[in-house]
């Protein structure tokens, strides 16, 4: 910890409205100042990224988000891998929740495609979008919580994280990065012992969550560290382009599962998790209110699953055919060829379109570019958290530098979706 | 939305196009501030959800060079709109909707370090991704994906000089 000169200049005390930003300009220009990079690598980022954070004391007046450590260039892949091979790259985007992407990325291809995907498909992409919600929210929590010194939440929310991981091996062979949908469907059927782990993880959950709610909630360390801190208006959210639990936090009641349905989700009975005050405080609320929500609309959509194939069939010739129909007929063989073949596959119009989908971080897009080959002329990924992390710079003036963990993690930052 | 009134406001130089459920306005360059305060502020389009650009380089029937592409949305009557904007070499310049939405702070970046494209009135106009020694702008299509070898060039810095 730098100790600089607190005697002559008073560190004054926390600002709940984010400090009036005239006396945060006038410091900045100090020369007591210091500075502070907190990253690449800190244990309490978890990803790579640095902030340069400029420090009063232990106020920091001045925050800047330096990205672009990773340099993936996911974007400039997608221009040169076709549409089923682009998904083994789009789950590389969210580490924490890797199925969500392929869902958003195959959502808008077929979209492209003109393509209409069963309605076994569309229940069982549902369970797995709302699996990957819990997923993505069970780590996030949980790292909030281990940075602000509760480990045992943090085991107890990693643990459920792990009965995903086996669900999601069960269905796709693999544990995390799946690449488990294709273009008109997804790669296997499931079957009923997987239904009955599914059944059974949100069976359980309640109580494991009823557990880390009554460690949490109102634990008066934890709600002291996070209540008033990093407080986002609602017109600031809406005008800094915040989504998912970030916007609904601060009072934005939107979310693309009702406003602008996909999958199964106008079929089941949910409701949007929301609150007013905008600080972390809220968005731990919101997010633990949307696993409940969340396993509610597991439970209704694996009680209705419909029977029927899971991807589009042979005769629409838009998508690959099962593994068992190429090797076990002739028709499926020459299909297979059709599509894979440079100068074959899909049907693709010369248009351009951006459809979203609500990913558990928010409004996660993509923009297409066809030109009528069978891959994308350019794949835009609009990444909710690149859009969140623009927001830190604001947040975060007035706020003591242990506060630092606590916005930077309710703000829940996936790096590998920063550089794409 | 009405169409035909936003079009007679901006002097009928915008074209509408649609695709699937995709509205799209297209919008001289020129025009592109005035359109896009018109939705900020008098048809409710209050959340910029991202800024984007392609460069239609080999694009069939193609004639301009970089689309830039913005996605409004309107968070009460749940609209939404894709606006598309051309600009060319060899110095494609757009006015910044910073004012109008701060989303436009890092998208614009990112847009201006991947494709080059300047924006006017940008509060804080430098690459976001890329180190600034970079010089190329990796997704233009004339830009080849293995690289060009600027990450070998990059001056080492040393721990005693860092």
């Amino acid at each position: 910890m730098p100790v600089v000169a607190s005697s002559l200049h008073p560190a004054t005390s926390r600002n709940a409205a984010g400090g009036p930003a005239s006396s945060h300009a006038e410091a900045a220009n100090s020369e007591y100042l210091w500075t502070l990079n907190f990253g690449p690598q800190h244990p309490a980022t978890h990803t790579t990224l640095r902030l340069v954070l400029t420090l009063d004391g232990e106020k920091v007046v001045k925050a800047e988000p330096d990205i672009g450590y990773l340099h993936s260039g996911f974007e400039k892949l997608g221009e040169s891998l076709d549409f089923n091979q682009y998904v083994t790259i789009v789950d590389r985007m969210n580490y924490i929740s890797p199925l969500a992407n392929e869902i958003a990325w195959h959502h808008t291809v077929e979209k492209l495609l003109g393509i209409e995907i069963t309605p076994r498909c569309t229940y069982l992409r549902t369970i797995l979008a709302e699996l990957m919600r819990l997923h993505d929210h069970l780590l996030c929590v949980g790292a909030v919580a281990l940075d602000l010194g509760a480990f045992t939440a943090f085991l107890y929310f990693f643990q459920q994280r792990e009965l995903i991981y086996d669900i999601v091996e069960y269905a796709s062979g693999q544990r995390f990065h799946t690449s488990y949908t294709r273009v008109g469907g997804v790669l296997f059927d499931v079957n009923n012992l997987w239904a009955d782990k599914v059944r059974s993880f949100a069976k359980n959950f309640p109580k494991i969550h009823s557990e880390v709610d009554r460690l949490l909630t109102k634990n008066r360390i934890f709600v002291d560290r996070v209540k008033g801190v990093g407080v986002l208006s609602r017109e600031d959210a809406i005008n800094m382009g915040c989504t998912g639990p970030i916007a609904r936090a601060s009072g934005v009641v939107r979310d693309l599962r009702k406003d602008e349905p996909y999958l199964a989700y106008a079929d089941l009975d949910f409701k949007i998790a929301a609150s007013k005050n905008g600080d972390c405080y809220a968005r731990y609320l919101v997010r633990m209110q949307e696993m409940l929500e969340s396993i509610k609309i597991i439970n209704q959509a694996i009680e209705n699953i419909p029977a029927g194939p899971v991807n589009v069939e042979l005769e629409g010739k838009s998508v690959l055919p099962s593994k068992p129909a190429v090797y076990r007929s002739i028709e499926g063989l020459i299909h297979h060829f059709e599509m894979i073949m440079p100068n074959r596959g899909f049907k693709v119009p010369v248009e351009e379109l951006y459809a979203c989908t609500e990913s558990p971080n928010g409004e996660l897009g993509f923009y297409i570019v066809a030109d009528g080959e069978p891959r994308a002329y350019r794949a835009r990924c609009r990444p909710p958290s690149f859009i969140h992390f623009a927001t830190f710079q604001h947040l975060m003036p007035g706020y003591m530098l242990s506060d630092v963990p606590a916005i930077l993690g309710s703000l829940n930052i996936i790096a590998a979706e920063l550089d794409r | 939305m009405d169409f035909a009134a936003l079009n007679e406001h901006l002097g009928g130089v915008l074209k509408s196009e649609s695709f699937r459920d995709n509205t799209r306005l297209i919008v001289p360059a020129a025009q592109l501030d005035d359109l896009m305060s018109h939705l900020k502020h008098h048809l409710g389009f209050d959340m910029l959800s991202d800024v984007t650009c392609c460069d239609y380089l080999e694009y069939p029937g193609a004639t301009d060079r970089y689309g830039v592409i913005y996605v409004v949305v309107n968070t009460k009557t749940r609209e939404r709109l894709v606006v598309k904007t051309f600009v060319n070499d060899p110095s494609p310049t757009l006015p910044s909707m910073y004012r109008h939405w701060k989303t436009a702070d890092w998208t614009e970046r990112e847009v201006y370090d991947l494709f080059g494209i300047h924006f006017a009135g940008h509060p804080n106009l430098q690459r976001i991704l890329c180190p600034p020694e970079f010089e190329s702008h990796a997704l233009r299509k004339d830009y080849p994906l293995k690289g060009r070898g600027e990450r070998h060039n990059f001056p080492v810095i040393t721990r005693a000089e860092s």
